[in-house]
C-alpha cells in the first residue's frame, strides 16, 4: 500500500544523501560516482572473488591493505618481499587494484587508486589509534569497489563495524550501574532499529543480516511484530513502499532518561570516539531528559513500547479541558425530580459526597470544563429536550454498580452472520442495534418492540394532516414495518458504524473509502464522505451530534461535520493506520488510537495534539471515556487494558487478564465498573472506581511524567463472563446500567 | 546464518520465478530470476503483512483470502480470482517430489445442474439475545446446569460450591458440566480429585447429587476422549482413577445410589457390547466393571465374553503397522479383562468357600487391597479400593433385592474357569495357580483349611508353595481353588496336575534356551526355575511342549512393588480336538506377536514387554 506522504518523505532521503557527503569534500566525488558505476559489468565480475576475499581471514586483508600502502610509497622491494612471506599470489594486488581503477576515469588510474588507498588507509591509522580493532576490515570489504566502501564509509561508516560498535556499546550498558541500565537499554532498540536500516539503505544486505541475526534477539519481546517486518525488509527499494518503517527513519524516536544515565552514555560514547552510534543518537532520537532518579524497568517497560517511542513530556503538557459541559436546564414536567434532572450524570438517590468524586457537575461551572461555546454546538430541538427528559427518568431507576453490585449482562448474539459482523452499535437508549458486515451491509434492527418504519413517500406525505398531534406518526409508513432493515451502499466490509445521538442517523465506515451517512426515517443513503481514500476503520458521532469523526489507513483522523463534504479539521501525526476514534463526552476533544501503538488526544477547536500515550504493546483496537471526562481507557491487541488520566496526561493502572485483542470498552452510566469484551470470548468487568480512587492517594509528580503501577489487576478484577464462541465485538450500558454486550456466534 | 534468516519466510525459489517467465513467454537470465525471485518474496510478505491488519479489523482470527485481495488491490496489484473459499482450503503435498497443491475436487457440472435438491439459502442475520449473566454475587449463569441446585444452598454451602468450581474450573466458573470441560486430561483430572474429595468429605450430605457425580464419573471412565487419539496422553490412567472414584462412591454412599447401580451396569454392558465404540471405551466398560466388584463382573462381563473376544482377537492378530496403535489399545483392554477375570474367580472361589462372607471381611479387605493393586495402572491408596470392592459386593447382595438381576443365573465356578480358561488360556491359569508364596503364609492355612475340596490337591498346591512367583503374594491365598476345579474335567493339557517330574527339566531348559532375557528378570525374583509352573503340570501325555511367558510390567525385576510382571503360558501346537475349550486359547500367542507359533518360537528369545 502506498503512503499518503511518500512522496513526501521520499524527497526528503533524497536530500539526505546529498547533503551529507558534501561534508565529506573529496572523496565524495567518488563515493557517489563508485555507487553509481558499480553495477557495471566490470566490478560484477569481481564480484565472485571479493567474495572469496571477504571469506579469508582478516590477516590476509590487512596485509593487502599494507601492500597496497606499501605499493602507493613506491617501495617496491618490501612489496616483493611480504608478498613472499604472506604467500600472496604475484597478482593478488594488480587485479585488484586494476579492478579498482577501472570505474575510475581513465588515464588517471594510478592516481586515483593511490588516494583512495590513502585516504582509506589514513582514516584506518586514525579509527586503530581509536582503538577499535575493526577498521582492518574496512579494506577488506570490497577491495576491488574501494569507492563504495568509500561511500559507505563516508556517509554512514563502515558497515562491518556496526556490530563491532553495537556489541561495545551493549557491553557498556551491560556494565554500568543497575540503576542506570535499565534506561540506558531504552536506546538499543532505535539504535538497532536505525542501524539495520541504515546497512540497508545502503545497500549492505548481507552485512545488515548479520547484524539483524546478532542483535534482533536482545530487542524486547513487545517489539517482535516490528523486527519481524524489518527483517523482511533487506533492501533499499524496499523502504520505499515501506511508508511505517521510513517514518521510522525521519521521524525522531523519543526516550526518556534521566541527566546522569544520559551524561554516562554520553561520555562513554565521547571516549569511544563512536561517531557512528553518537550520530544516530544525534540525528534519529530524542532523548528528553529528566532530572531526577533515573527510572526503574518496570517504569520504562510499562510506557514503552509504542513505534515512536515514548511520548515527550511537553507532548503532555497542554492544558485539556476535560471537564463536561453544562447540560442546558431543561423544564422538566415532572415529580420533584428536577433538581437531579438538571445534570447529566444526575444521580438518582441523593448521594451528594460521592458525586463530585466521579465528576458529575453541580450548577456551578467546572473548572476543568471548556467554555460552553469553545466549539460551537447544535442547538437543542424539542425532540432532544424530549429525550433528555426521558433520560432523565430512566437514570432514576439506574442500578447504582460496584464491587458488590455487578450488573447484569445482555448477550446479544448475531446468528447466522456467515458473511462476517465486523462492526456493532447500540443507540444511547438501547433501542436499536446496527451491525456492519464484512458483505458491505449495514443493517438496523429494533431491539424494542416498535417496528422499524420508512417515511412515507412524498407524495403520501403531501395528504396527511400537518396539523394534527400526531403528524410525526402519520408521516410512517405503516406498510414497511419490520423488524430489520438493510442498508446497502458501501463497497468494502463496513468497519465501523454510530448511531447519531437523535436516532435519526446512522454512520458507518468503511474499506471503500468513504463515510456514508444514512437516515433512519427513509433507511437511503444521505451523504458519503469522501476523504480517507484509503479503508476507513472507525467513526464516531459526537455526543451532541452534528460532528463525527474517522480514522483510517492513511494514518489521519479527520472531524467532519454532516452538513460539510469535507473535513473540519484533519488530525495528522499518527505513523500508522488511525484504528479507532473516540469523542470526549463534552464534544472539545478527539482521541485516536493507532497501529504505531500509541494514542493520541486532539484539540477539536485548534487541531493540536494535545496529549500522546504510550504504552501499548500492540495496535490499539478500542478507547472509552469515563462519563465523566477524566479518564480513558485503551484497549490493544496485547489484550491489556490500560487507564489513562487526561488531565495529567499519566498512565494510571494496568488491566490485564484479556488473552486476545480487546475490541469493545465501555464504562458503566456512573462510571463505577469499566467493562471489556475481547475476541477470547469473555467479558471482563473492572472495578473503575477503585482504580481511580487509588490513584488519588498516589504521589506522583505530574512533572516527572513517572508513574508507579502496581501490579493489581487481579484486585480490580471484578469478574469474568464467558460466552461459548463468541467474540465480545461491543459493550453498552443502558441507561439503567444493564450491560449490553453483542458478537456474532463463532461456528 | 543469512540463509536460516531468510528460511523464515516463505519463499518463491528462482527456479519458479524462471518457469513462470517461460510459461509467459520471456526468457529470464539466472540473476535476473534470483533478483525478481527475491523481490517477489517481499512483495509476498509484505502484502501478508498489510493483509492481517483486514483481518484485525474484521475481527477474525483467520486470515482469509479476501483479506489477501484486499491488500493487493490497495497496493495496486491485481487480485486472486478464484479462492474465494469461506473455509480454509486444504493444501496438500504431493506423494512424490515437494509438491504442494490445493485440493480442488472436481464437481460435475451436469449433476449439479440437474440436480433436485436445491440447496435453500443460508437462514436469514438475525440478532438474539439472552440474559447471560443475571448479576449479585458474581454472576451465575442461567443456562447452565448449575444454578438451579446452587441456588437454594445455604451461603456456606454457596462458598463451598464456588471453591469448588475455581479448583475444578479454573476461573471459569459457569463452566460446571462435565462435557464443557471437555477433552482436556489435565482438567479431567482435577475434576476426578475435586468429586473424590466431595465424596469423602464426611460433613456434606451430597444427597441426590450424588448421581449427578456419578455421571461425570462415568463420562471419564467411558467418554471416547479426544485425548485418548494421542498415545501420549495417558488417559488409561484417568480411566482407572474414575474406576476407582467410581466403586469409592457406590462403597461410602451405596444407600444413595443404590437405583443407580443396575443402571450403570447396563451403560457399562451397552458400551462393551457395542462394537463401534473405540478400545478404550471398552477398557473403562471393564475396569469399571471390575470396579463395581466382582459380581458386576460376573453379571455383564463373563456371559458378555464370548462375543466381545471375537472381536477384540481379530484386533489382535492384526499386524499391519496401521493397526499398531489400536493394538496396543486392545493390550490394554486385554489385561483389563484379565485382572477383572481372574479376580472373579479368586472371589467367587472364596465367597464359595465362605458362605459367611463377612466374616472375613476383614482379611479379605487387605486382600482385595492387594489385588486391586495389582490391576493395571490404579495408582491411588489401595485401602480405598479394597474398601469399595467390598462394599460393593456386600452392597449387591444387601441391596440385590431390589435389582432386576434374580433371573440370571450364577454360573457354577469350574464351569467359569473353565470357559475362562478356553479364552485367556494360561495367562489365567497361571496366575491363578501361583503358590502360596513365603511372604504370605497367614493366608495359606486358612484358605487351605476353608477348602475342603482342596485337600486331595493340596499336594500339588503345596507343591506350587515352593514356587516363587513374581506375582502378588496375596494371590497365594486363593490358590489353591484353581487346581480345584478344573482338575476334574477332561484335563487341559497344560493343566494337568500329574507328573511334573518329566515337564519342568523341559520346560526349564526351554526357557533357558529361550528366554535369558526374561530370566535376568526373574532371577531377581527368587527362584528362578519355578518361574513357569505352568510347566510343571503340562501332562505328559499329550505331549506338546508348553512354552511359557512373560508378559512384563514395567517394573519387572524389583520385589513385589507395583505392578507385577504375570505370565502367560502358552501351549504352541493347537491341542486334540478333544479338546474343545481351548479353541481360543491357541490364539493367544498373539501377544508374541508371532503368528505361526511353533516355528517363530525360536525367534522372540525376548520376553515381551507389555506396559500394561
Amino acid at each position: 500500500m502506498a503512503a499518503v506522504q511518500g512522496g513526501m518523505v521520499d524527497e526528503k532521503e533524497e536530500v539526505d544523501i546529498k547533503t551529507e557527503p558534501q561534508s565529506d569534500g573529496l572523496m565524495n566525488t567518488n563515493a557517489t560516482d563508485g555507487r553509481q558505476l558499480s553495477p557495471s559489468p566490470s566490478s560484477s565480475s569481481s564480484a565472485g572473488s571479493t567474495k572469496s576475499a571477504a571469506g579469508a581471514p582478516e590477516d590476509q586483508q590487512t596485509l593487502l591493505a599494507v601492500l597496497q600502502f606499501l605499493r602507493k610509497n613506491k617501495l617496491t622491494e618490501s612489496v616483493e618481499i611480504l608478498r613472499r612471506e604472506a604467500g600472496l599470489p604475484e597478482d593478488a594486488l594488480d587485479t585488484k587494484g586494476a579492478d579498482c581503477s577501472a570505474p575510475s576515469s581513465g588515464g588517471t588510474a594510478g592516481g586515483v587508486d593511490g588516494l583512495d588507498a590513502g585516504s582509506l588507509l589514513s582514516r584506518v591509522a586514525v579509527s586503530s589509534s581509536a582503538g577499535t580493532p575493526a577498521p582492518t576490515k574496512a579494506v577488506a570489504d570490497d577491495q576491488p569497489d574501494v569507492s563504495v566502501v568509500l561511500s559507505a564509509y563516508s556517509q554512514q561508516g563502515d558497515p562491518a563495524l556496526y556490530k563491532v560498535y553495537y556489541s561495545d556499546l551493549k557491553k557498556f550498558i551491560e556494565s554500568v550501574l543497575d540503576c542506570h541500565r535499565a534506561e540506558l537499554s531504552q536506546v538499543f532498540y532505535p539504535l538497532f532499529v536505525h542501524m539495520y536500516l541504515e546497512l540497508v539503505y545502503n545497500n549492505h544486505e548481507s552485512e545488515a543480516k548479520a547484524f539483524f541475526e546478532k542483535f534482533s534477539g536482545d530487542q524486547e519481546c513487545y517489539y517482535e511484530d516490528d523486527l519481524r517486518v524489518l527483517s523482511s525488509l533487506t533492501k533499499k527499494e524496499h523502504m520505499r513502499g515501506n511508508e511505517t518503517l521510513l517514518d521510522f527513519r525521519t521521524s525522531k524516536f523519543v526516550l526518556r532518561i534521566s541527566r546522569d544515565s544520559y551524561q554516562l552514555l554520553k561520555r562513554h560514547l565521547q571516549e569511544r570516539q563512536n561517531n557512528q552510534i553518537w550520530n544516530i543518537i544525534q540525528e534519529h532520537l530524542y532523548i528528553d531528559i529528566f532530572d531526577g532518579m533515573p527510572r526503574s524497568k518496570s517504569q520504562i517497560d510499562a510506557m514503552s513500547g509504542s513505534l515512536a517511542g515514548e511520548a515527550k513530556r511537553e507532548a503532555n503538557k497542554a492544558k485539556v479541558y476535560y471537564g463536561l459541559l453544562k447540560e442546558p436546564e431543561i423544564e422538566v414536567p415532572l415529580d420533584d425530580e428536577d433538581e437531579e434532572a438538571e445534570n447529566e450524570e444526575g444521580k438518582p438517590k441523593k448521594k451528594k459526597p460521592k458525586k463530585d468524586s466521579m465528576g458529575s457537575k453541580s450548577k456551578k461551572q467546572d473548572p476543568n470544563a471548556p467554555l460552553q461555546n469553545r466549539i460551537p454546538l447544535p442547538e437543542l430541538k424539542d425532540s432532544d429536550k424530549l429525550d433528555k427528559i426521558m433520560y432523565m427518568k430512566e437514570s432514576t431507576k439506574r442500578i447504582r454498580l460496584g464491587r458488590e453490585n455487578l450488573p447484569s449482562i445482555c448477550f446479544y448474539t448475531f446468528l447466522n452472520a456467515y458473511q462476517g459482523l465486523t462492526a456493532v452499535d447500540f443507540t444511547d437508549d438501547s433501542s436499536l442495534i446496527a451491525g456492519g458486515f464484512a458483505d458491505s451491509t449495514v443493517r438496523v434492527w429494533s431491539v424494542t418492540p416498535k417496528k422499524l418504519r420508512k417515511v412515507k413517500s412524498a407524495a403520501d406525505l403531501n395528504l396527511i394532516d400537518k396539523e394534527s398531534d400526531d403528524v410525526l406518526e402519520r408521516i410512517m409508513d405503516e406498510k414497511t414495518a419490520s423488524e430489520s432493515k438493510i442498508l446497502y451502499g458501501h463497497s468494502g466490509p463496513v468497519y465501523g458504524i454510530s448511531f447519531s445521538p437523535d436516532r435519526n442517523y446512522l454512520l458507518s465506515c468503511s474499506e471503500d473509502g468513504t463515510v456514508r451517512l444514512w437516515s433512519l426515517l427513509t433507511f437511503t443513503c444521505l451523504v458519503g464522505y469522501k476523504g480517507h481514500n484509503y479503508p476507513v476503520w472507525d467513526t464516531q458521532f459526537s455526543p451532541y451530534g452534528y460532528y463525527f469523526v474517522s480514522g483510517g489507513h492513511d494514518r489521519v483522523a479527520r472531524l467532519w461535520a454532516t452538513d460539510h463534504y469535507q473535513p473540519l479539521r484533519i488530525f495528522a501525526g499518527h505513523l500508522a493506520d488511525v484504528t479507532c476514534t473516540r469523542f470526549h463526552p463534552n464534544s472539545n476533544y478527539v482521541v485516536t488510537g493507532s497501529s504505531d501503538r500509541t494514542i493520541r488526544l486532539w484539540d477539536v477547536l485548534t487541531g493540536n495534539c494535545v496529549r500522546i500515550f504510550t504504552g501499548h504493546k500492540g495496535p490499539i483496537h478500542t478507547l472509552a471515556f469515563s462519563p465523566n471526562g477524566k479518564f480513558l481507557a485503551s484497549g490493544a491487541t496485547d489484550g491489556r487494558v490500560l487507564l489513562w488520566d487526561i488531565g495529567h496526561g499519566l498512565m494510571v493502572s494496568e488491566l490485564k487478564g484479556h488473552t486476545d485483542t480487546v475490541y469493545a470498552l465501555r464504562f458503566s452510566r456512573d462510571g463505577e465498573i469499566l467493562a471489556s469484551g475481547s475476541m477470547d470470548n469473555t467479558v471482563r468487568l473492572w472495578d473503575a472506581a477503585k482504580a481511580f480512587d487509588d490513584l488519588e492517594t498516589d504521589d506522583f509528580t505530574a512533572a516527572t511524567g513517572h508513574i508507579h503501577l502496581q501490579d493489581n489487576s487481579q484486585e480490580l478484577l471484578l469478574g469474568t463472563y464467558m460466552s461459548k464462541s463468541t467474540p465480545v465485538v461491543h459493550l453498552h450500558f443502558t441507561r439503567r446500567n444493564l450491560l449490553l454486550a453483542a458478537g456474532s456466534y463463532a461456528a | 546464518m543469512a540463509e536460516r534468516e531468510e528460511r523464515r519466510f516463505a519463499q518463491v525459489s528462482r527456479e519458479s520465478v524462471a518457469l513462470m517467465a517461460e510459461s509467459a513467454g520471456v526468457e529470464l537470465g539466472e540473476e535476473m530470476a534470483a533478483v525478481l525471485a527475491e523481490d517477489v518474496c517481499y512483495r509476498l510478505r509484505e502484502a501478508a503483512q498489510s493483509c492481517s491488519q483486514f483481518m484485525k479489523h474484521a475481527k477474525r482470527k483467520k486470515l482469509t483470502v479476501e483479506d489477501f485481495n484486499r491488500a493487493l488491490r490497495w497496493s495496486n496489484v491485481e487480485a486472486v480470482c478464484g479462492y474465494g473459499a469461506q473455509d480454509a482450503l486444504p493444501f496438500r503435498s504431493g506423494k512424490e517430489g515437494e509438491l504442494f497443491f490445493v485440493d480442488d475436487r472436481e464437481i460435475n457440472l451436469i449433476e449439479l445442474a440437474l440436480a433436485t435438491n436445491i440447496p435453500k439459502g443460508c437462514a436469514e442475520t438475525m440478532v438474539r439475545v439472552n440474559v447471560a449473566y443475571l448479576d449479585g454475587k458474581g454472576g451465575v449463569e442461567l443456562q447452565g446446569a448449575v444454578p438451579t441446585a446452587v441456588q437454594s444452598l445455604s451461603d456456606d454451602l454457596l462458598k463451598y460450591y464456588q471453591q469448588i468450581t475455581r479448583a475444578i474450573l479454573g476461573d471459569d466458573p459457569h463452566l460446571m458440566k462435565v462435557k464443557s470441560v471437555s477433552h482436556d486430561l489435565e482438567q479431567l483430572n482435577r475434576l476426578l480429585h475435586m468429586v473424590r474429595s466431595l465424596v469423602q468429605n464426611p460433613y456434606l450430605y451430597l444427597g441426590s447429587y450424588v448421581r449427578s457425580l456419578v455421571s461425570s464419573v462415568m463420562y471419564c471412565i467411558l467418554e471416547p476422549l479426544a485425548a485418548s487419539i494421542n498415545p501420549l496422553n495417558d488417559h488409561w490412567t484417568l480411566r482407572d482413577y474414575a474406576a476407582l472414584l467410581l466403586s469409592n462412591i457406590f462403597w461410602t454412599h451405596g444407600d444413595l445410589v443404590s437405583g443407580l447401580y443396575h443402571q450403570i451396569l447396563l451403560s457399562l454392558q451397552k458400551v462393551l457390547s457395542d462394537p463401534v465404540r473405540p478400545l478404550c471405551s471398552h477398557y473403562g466398560a471393564v475396569v469399571g466393571l471390575h470396579a463395581l466388584g466382582w459380581k458386576a463382573v460376573e453379571k455383564v462381563l463373563f456371559p458378555h465374553l464370548p462375543a466381545y473376544w471375537a472381536n477384540l482377537q481379530a484386533v489382535l492378530d492384526d499386524y499391519s503397522v496401521s493397526n499398531a496403535q489400536v493394538k496396543a489399545d486392545g493390550h490394554k483392554v486385554y489385561g483389563a479383562i484379565l485382572v477383572a477375570v481372574e479376580r472373579l474367580l479368586k472371589m467367587k472361589a472364596l465367597s464359595l468357600s465362605h458362605p459367611g462372607e463377612w466374616c472375613f471381611n476383614a482379611q479379605t479387605g487387605s486382600l482385595a487391597a492387594a489385588v486391586g493393586y495389582s490391576s493395571p495402572g490404579l495408582s491411588p491408596p489401595p485401602e480405598s479400593l479394597s474398601e469399595a470392592a467390598f462394599g460393593i459386593a456386600s452392597h449387591l447382595q444387601a441391596g440385590s433385592g431390589g435389582c432386576p438381576w434374580e433371573e440370571w443365573a450364577p454360573v457354577s465356578l469350574p464351569a467359569m474357569y473353565l470357559e475362562l480358561y478356553s479364552f485367556f488360556g494360561d495367562s489365567l491359569a497361571v496366575r491363578f495357580s501361583t503358590g502360596p508364596g513365603l511372604d504370605s503364609p497367614p493366608y495359606c492355612p486358612s484358605a487351605l483349611l476353608r477348602e475342603p475340596k482342596k485337600e486331595a490337591l493340596g499336594q500339588g498346591s503345596n507343591s506350587d508353595t515352593a514356587r516363587k512367583m513374581p506375582q502378588l503374594t496375596a494371590n497365594l491365598s486363593i490358590s489353591p481353588r484353581r487346581d480345584g476345579s478344573p482338575r476334574t474335567d477332561p484335563p487341559p493339557p497344560s493343566l494337568a496336575a500329574a507328573g511334573p517330574g518329566r515337564s519342568l527339566p523341559r520346560s526349564s531348559s526351554a526357557q533357558r534356551s529361550r528366554y535369558s532375557s526374561s530370566r535376568s528378570a526373574q532371577r531377581l525374583t527368587g527362584l528362578p526355575r519355578d518361574v513357569f509352573p505352568k510347566a510343571r503340570f503340562a501332562s505328559p501325555q499329550n505331549g506338546p511342549p508348553t512354552f511359557s511367558f512373560v508378559i512384563g510390567g514395567r517394573q519387572m525385576g524389583q520385589r513385589c512393588q507395583g505392578r507385577r510382571p504375570f505370565q502367560t503360558v502358552f501351549a504352541p501346537t493347537p491341542p486334540p480336538a478333544a479338546v474343545p475349550p481351548r479353541a481360543y486359547a491357541h490364539k493367544l500367542p498373539v501377544i508374541g506377536r508371532v503368528g505361526k507359533p511353533v516355528r517363530r518360537w525360536t525367534c522372540s528369545h525376548y520376553s515381551l514387554l507389555l506396559p500394561l
